[in-house]
C-alpha cells in the first residue's frame, strides 16, 4: 500500500516556500512529502470506519501546505506526519451508519465530510459550533480522542486521501453517493460544498450584483452554487453574476455555469460599475467606485485579489472570504470608511435552507448533480507522480485545467488515466 | 490644370505593387493580376475667393429663402451650429471653412445690430471638442468673443433643461433637440460634407438631438436597410432624418443652412505620395516612401500616432451653398459626387483595403478595435451608389493593426464594449436588444460625455450598428496584420500575409475570384453599374 506523507521538517517547509516563488504547485519537489509504504490507519473507536479511495482532489489549501505558504495559524491545528487528501470519494470496506442515519453496505460509495468536528473526537457534550450544526467551527479540532487536525487530511491519526492503504472517517464524516453520481462529480462535493456554504453564509438580498474574484476551482463552484441556489429558490435570484476569471477556459466554464459575464480580473471592477450603476472617482481610467456590488466572492484569497474586492463592493457591502488567505498586507481605508463587512467562509455543516435544517453536503450532493460539476476534473494522476499532478493543479488555469485529482485505483493497478 | 478624374486600374505584370494603408502606417501589397485598383479623381480646383464665395451665398440662398441680411433684425435671437470635430478628416490646415463661414455670418449679425447670438457644436451623441479644438475649429477671434462669456456651446443630448420634445413624425418618432436653437428666431447652421452622407436634414436631426431622438435610426434596423449611406434615396437613415427634419421645419424652426464641401487635398506636401498613383511615383516619392515606412515601423505607437494626428490636410472649398436644407443640399451633393465619384463596373468577390489611422471618432485619440470595424465595415464599404462593391457573400479584406487598445477618456464605454458586450455577442440586433439600454442610460457614462469628452455611453453600439450591413451582406470579413485576439472578438477572422488573406477569402468565394481595392484615403465613392 502507497500513501503520499507529508512530515514536519523546518529546512524542507523553507524550501519548498523558496521553490514555490516559481509559481503555484513548484515547491512539491522539496517539500517534506514523500511516497511512502504504509498500511490503514487503525479505527479510533466506535462509530469509526475504513474507506478505499478512488479519487482524491488536490486543493488550493493542499497547495499551501505543500508549498509552505500556509498561515502558521493552523501549526497547533494539525499533528504530523499527516496523509493529505480531503476531498475523497470512496468506498466503504464494511458495512456503515452514515451522518444521515441509513444504513450503508460495504463496498458503497461515499463521501467524506471531512471536518473532525466534537462527534468525530467523541467529545460530549459537544461545543455550542456543533451543538448548533455548525462543525466546521467545531472549537475542539484539537481535543478529544485523535490527534489534532481541523480534518482529515491534516490529522496524523485518520489517514487522508492520497493513499491506497485507505482512511478511516466516523459516520458523521460518510455521505453516500448516489449511483447517478459519477466519480469526478463525487470528488467535487466538498469543494461544492465549500461555496455552497459560502453563499448561504453571505446572505444575498434581493436584485443583487455579485462579484465572484477567480475561477479555480472554488470560484466555478461559487458560480455553480449562486446558480443552483437561486434557480432551486433558496436564494434570490442575483441581478447579475460577475465573475473574474484569468484564463479563456474558466470564462467559458462560468458562462456555462450561469454567471452573467466572465471577463479577464483587471475588466471585473469595470463590469462591477456598469451592473451596479455606479460612478467612479478620480477619472475615467480609476476603478475606484462610488457605489460597487453588494456581494464580493474572493476566491483567491490573496492580498491583490482581498485589496480588489474591497474596491468593488459598495459600502455597507460584503467581502467573502472564500478562498484561504494567510498573511496579507491590505489597505483597510475603505473597509473602514466604506463600513464594508469582511466574513470569513470555512468548510461546512448544517444550513438554513427555506426554514429547514440541512446538511451541506447533502445540498451539494444534490447540486453537483444539477450543475455536473464532474467536468470540473480536468486529469488524474498515480500517486507515484505526485510532483507532476502538483506541479499541473499549482498551473492548472494556465494549462486549461480545473482540478487535478490522485486516482487511487490506477495506482494501485500501476497504471493511470 | 484640371483634376483628371477617378480611374480603375486593372493590374499586370508592370504594375508596381498598390499601397495599403495599415493604421499609423502604410505597406506595399502586389495584387494579383486581373486585379482592379479604384483611384480617387485628383483634387478639384478650390474656389479661387472662398471668401466672396461665402458672401454670395449668403447673399444669394438656394431654395425658398431669403438672403441672411434680410433674416437679421436687431433684438432677434440668433443661433449659430457648426459639425463637430468629426469633420473634416484628416482636420484642415487653418483657417477652418467653419470659422471662414461663421466670420461672414457673425459680421452680418453685428452690422443688422443682433446681441443675442450664441454658438453651438452640434454634437449629438460625440464626445465634447477641446479648447485648442474649438479653437482650430472658428479661429481665436470668435473663440475668446465668445467662449468666455458662455456663448459658446456644446450640444448636450442629456441636458432636459435644454432639450425640446418638437413631437412624433407619422412613424412615431420622437423628434426632440436643442432647445436653444429650435426656440431661436434664426438657427442657422454651418457644415461640412466630406462625404454624400453628410448635410441635409441630417444636419439638425442629428447634430442636435437627444438619445431619444437619435435611438429612432440609429438602430441595427435602419443601418441594414441603408444601402447605403452615401445615397440618400436608398438609405433609411436618410429617410427618417428627413422625416424629421420636415417636422422640425412644420414646428416653426427656422433654419438657415450653409453646407460647404470640400477637395481630396488630403495630405501636405510631405506625404504627396499618399495621394498619388504607384506608378506616377517620382524618385523622391519612392524615397519618402521607403524612409517613412521604415521609419514608423520602428516608431512606438504613441509617438506615430503623435505624428499623424498632427497632420492638417490642405483641403480647401470647392463650394459653399445657402439657404433652404433640402435646395442646398441637392446642390451639394452634385459638388461631392463631382469630387469623389468613380464609375466601376461591376461587382467584385474580394474587396481589399488599406485603413487609415484616422475616422470620425478618433480625431487626436486612438483607433480602437470597434472604431476599426467602424471604418471598414460602416464607412468605406458603404462607399458606393447602386450596388456594393463587393457581391454578397463576398470577402472583405482590411488591413490594419487592430490593437486592442483604448483611450480611457474619449471611449470609456467602448472598453466594456469590447469586454463586455462583443464576447457575448457580435449580432447587432442581439446587443441592441439585451444592452443598449443600459450602456445608453448608464449614470457613469453619461456623467463623462456631459462633463468631461468621452463619447456617449451609447456610441460603441452605434458603431457597430453602423457595420450592420456590410457584416448581413459579406462571407467573411479579414482583418490583414490584426492582432489576432482582438479580430476573432468581433467575429472577424486574422491574416498575417495577403497571400494568408488570399487563401482564406477563396474558401469563401472560390478559387478564381476577383479582386478590386480600393485606394483610399484620399475619399471616393463608387458609382457601381
Amino acid at each position: 500500500m502507497k500513501a503520499l506523507l507529508f512530515e514536519r521538517s523546518l529546512p524542507r517547509f523553507a524550501a519548498s516556500r523558496i521553490a514555490s516563488g516559481l509559481g503555484s504547485g513548484r515547491g512539491a519537489r522539496v517539500a517534506p512529502l514523500r511516497l511512502v509504504d504504509t498500511e490503514a490507519p487503525d479505527l479510533p473507536g466506535e462509530g469509526w470506519h475504513r474507506v478505499s479511495p478512488i479519487l482524491s482532489g488536490i486543493c488550493g489549501s493542499d497547495l499551501a501546505t505543500l508549498d509552505g505558504r500556509s498561515s502558521r495559524y493552523f501549526e497547533p491545528l494539525v499533528s504530523f506526519p499527516f496523509v493529505p487528501g480531503h476531498e475523497v470519494v470512496g468506498t466503504l470496506e464494511a458495512p456503515a451508519t452514515a451522518a444521515d442515519g441509513s444504513s450503508l453496505d460495504a463496498g458503497h460509495r461515499v463521501v467524506i465530510q471531512p471536518v473532525l468536528g466534537c462527534a468525530a473526537r467523541g467529545i460530549e457534550p459537544p461545543c455550542p459550533s456543533c451543538s448548533a450544526g455548525h462543525s466546521g467551527d467545531c472549537e475542539h479540532v484539537a481535543f478529544g480522542h485523535i490527534s489534532p487536525g481541523i480534518q482529515t487530511g491534516f490529522c496524523s491519526d485518520t489517514g487522508g486521501g492520497w493513499s491506497t492503504a485507505g482512511l478511516v472517517a466516523h459516520e458523521s464524516q460518510l455521505h453516500a453517493v448516489p449511483e447517478n453520481l459519477s466519480d469526478n462529480d463525487a470528488v467535487t462535493i466538498e469543494p461544492v460544498a465549500c461555496a455552497l456554504h459560502s453563499v448561504l453564509r453571505a446572505g444575498l438580498g434581493e436584485d443583487q450584483v455579485v462579484a465572484v474574484l477567480g475561477a479555480g476551482t472554488l470560484g466555478l463552484a461559487t458560480v455553480a452554487a449562486l446558480t443552483h441556489l437561486s434557480s432551486q429558490g433558496i436564494i434570490p435570484l442575483p441581478r447579475a453574476v460577475l465573475v473574474g476569471a484569468r484564463y479563456a477556459n474558466q470564462r467559458t466554464l462560468a458562462d456555462d455555469l450561469g454567471a452573467t459575464t466572465a471577463l479577464p480580473p483587471d475588466q471585473l471592477s469595470r463590469a462591477v460599475r456598469r451592473h451596479s450603476r455606479s460612478m467612479t472617482m478620480g477619472g475615467a481610467s480609476s476603478a475606484r467606485l462610488t457605489g460597487g456590488a453588494d456581494l464580493v466572492f474572493d476566491c483567491v484569497g490573496s492580498a491583490d485579489s482581498i485589496g480588489q474586492s474591497l474596491e468593488m463592493v459598495r459600502p455597507r457591502g460584503t467581502v467573502v472570504l472564500v478562498g484561504m488567505p494567510g498573511r496579507v498586507s491590505v489597505d483597510l481605508a475603505s473597509l473602514w470608511h466604506r463600513e464594508v463587512r469582511l466574513v470569513g467562509a470555512y468548510a461546512y455543516g448544517n444550513e438554513s435552507v427555506l426554514g429547514q435544517e440541512q446538511s451541506t453536503f447533502s445540498l451539494a450532493i444534490d447540486a453537483v448533480a444539477a450543475m455536473h460539476t464532474g467536468r470540473f476534473v480536468s486529469a488524474t494522476y498515480p500517486l507515484d507522480r505526485f510532483e507532476e499532478a502538483v506541479a499541473h493543479a499549482g498551473a492548472a488555469g494556465r494549462r486549461g485545467a480545473v482540478k487535478i485529482a490522485f486516482d487511487l485505483q490506477a495506482t494501485a493497478r500501476g497504471g493511470h488515466r | 490644370m484640371t483634376a483628371r478624374p477617378g480611374f480603375v486600374l486593372e493590374v499586370d505584370g508592370s504594375t508596381p505593387p498598390t499601397l495599403f494603408w495599415k493604421g499609423e502606417g502604410f505597406t506595399l501589397e502586389r495584387l494579383p493580376e486581373g486585379s482592379r485598383v479604384i483611384y480617387a479623381p485628383e483634387p478639384l480646383d478650390a474656389l479661387k475667393d472662398p471668401v466672396a464665395a461665402i458672401r454670395h451665398a449668403l447673399e444669394h440662398p438656394t431654395g425658398d429663402s431669403e438672403p441672411l441680411s434680410a433674416l437679421l433684425r436687431p433684438g432677434m435671437k440668433l443661433t449659430i451650429c457648426f459639425d463637430d470635430v468629426s469633420l473634416p478628416l484628416p482636420p484642415m490646415q487653418a483657417p477652418d471653412v467653419r470659422q471662414m463661414v461663421i466670420e461672414e455670418v457673425l459680421d452680418m449679425a453685428a452690422a443688422a445690430g443682433l446681441d443675442d447670438v450664441v454658438l453651438v457644436a452640434a454634437l449629438a451623441l460625440h464626445r465634447r471638442m477641446t479648447e485648442p479644438e474649438l479653437r482650430h475649429a472658428l479661429g481665436d477671434r470668435i473663440y475668446e468673443a465668445f467662449a468666455p462669456h458662455g456663448l459658446l456651446t456644446q450640444h448636450d443630448a442629456e441636458d432636459p433643461e435644454n432639450l425640446i420634445h418638437l413631437g412624433k413624425t407619422d412613424e412615431g418618432e420622437d423628434v426632440e433637440i436643442n432647445k436653444r436653437a429650435a426656440t431661436s428666431d434664426l438657427l442657422v447652421y454651418v457644415n461640412i460634407s466630406l462625404v454624400a452622407m453628410d448635410g441635409g436634414h441630417k444636419s439638425v436631426a442629428t447634430g442636435l438631438a437627444s438619445y431619444k431622438s437619435l435611438r429612432h435610426h440609429h438602430n441595427p434596423r435602419t443601418m441594414r436597410h441603408s444601402k447605403s449611406f452615401m445615397d440618400a434615396p436608398s438609405s433609411e437613415l436618410h429617410t427618417a432624418n428627413w422625416r424629421m427634419g420636415r417636422l422640425i421645419a412644420d414646428s416653426g424652426v427656422k433654419i438657415f443652412q450653409i453646407e460647404t464641401t470640400l477637395n481630396t487635398d488630403t495630405f501636405p506636401s510631405q506625404f504627396a505620395f499618399l495621394q498619388r498613383r504607384e506608378w506616377e511615383w517620382n524618385l523622391r516619392d519612392r524615397a519618402t516612401y521607403a524612409a517613412t515606412a521604415t521609419a514608423l515601423d520602428a516608431t512606438p505607437d504613441k509617438l506615430a500616432r503623435q505624428i499623424f494626428h498632427s497632420i492638417r490636410a490642405p483641403h480647401a472649398m470647392t463650394s459653399v451653398h445657402a439657404g433652404e436644407v433640402e435646395a442646398v443640399h441637392e446642390e451639394t451633393l452634385s459638388n461631392v459626387w463631382r469630387q469623389q465619384g468613380v464609375v466601376v463596373e461591376g461587382q467584385t468577390d474580394i474587396l481589399t483595403m488599406g485603413l487609415p489611422y484616422i475616422c470620425p471618432y478618433n480625431v487626436n485619440s486612438i483607433m480602437n478595435p470597434i472604431l476599426v470595424a467602424c471604418l471598414g465595415l460602416g464607412y468605406f464599404f458603404n462607399l458606393y451608389r447602386g450596388k456594393p462593391l463587393v457581391r454578397e457573400g463576398g470577402v472583405l479584406i482590411m488591413q490594419h493593426p487592430t490593437k486592442p487598445d483604448f483611450d480611457p477618456a474619449f471611449h470609456p464605454s467602448y472598453i466594456d464594449f469590447f469586454e463586455q458586450v462583443l464576447t457575448e455577442t457580435t449580432d447587432p440586433a442581439e446587443m441592441h436588444k439585451v444592452f443598449e439600454e443600459s450602456f445608453a442610460t448608464d449614470p457613469w457614462y453619461i456623467h463623462l460625455y456631459r462633463t468631461g469628452h468621452a463619447y456617449h455611453g451609447v456610441h460603441p453600439f452605434y458603431m457597430w450598428y453602423w457595420c450592420a450591413h456590410a457584416l448581413e451582406h459579406l462571407g467573411r470579413v479579414i482583418v490583414l496584420g490584426g492582432d489576432p485576439t482582438a479580430v476573432r472578438r468581433m467575429g472577424f477572422s486574422p491574416a498575417s500575409t495577403m497571400a494568408d488573406a488570399l487563401e482564406m477569402a477563396k474558401d469563401v468565394v472560390g478559387p478564381s475570384p476577383t479582386l478590386t481595392h480600393l485606394h483610399s484615403p484620399p475619399i471616393m465613392l463608387a458609382d457601381v453599374q
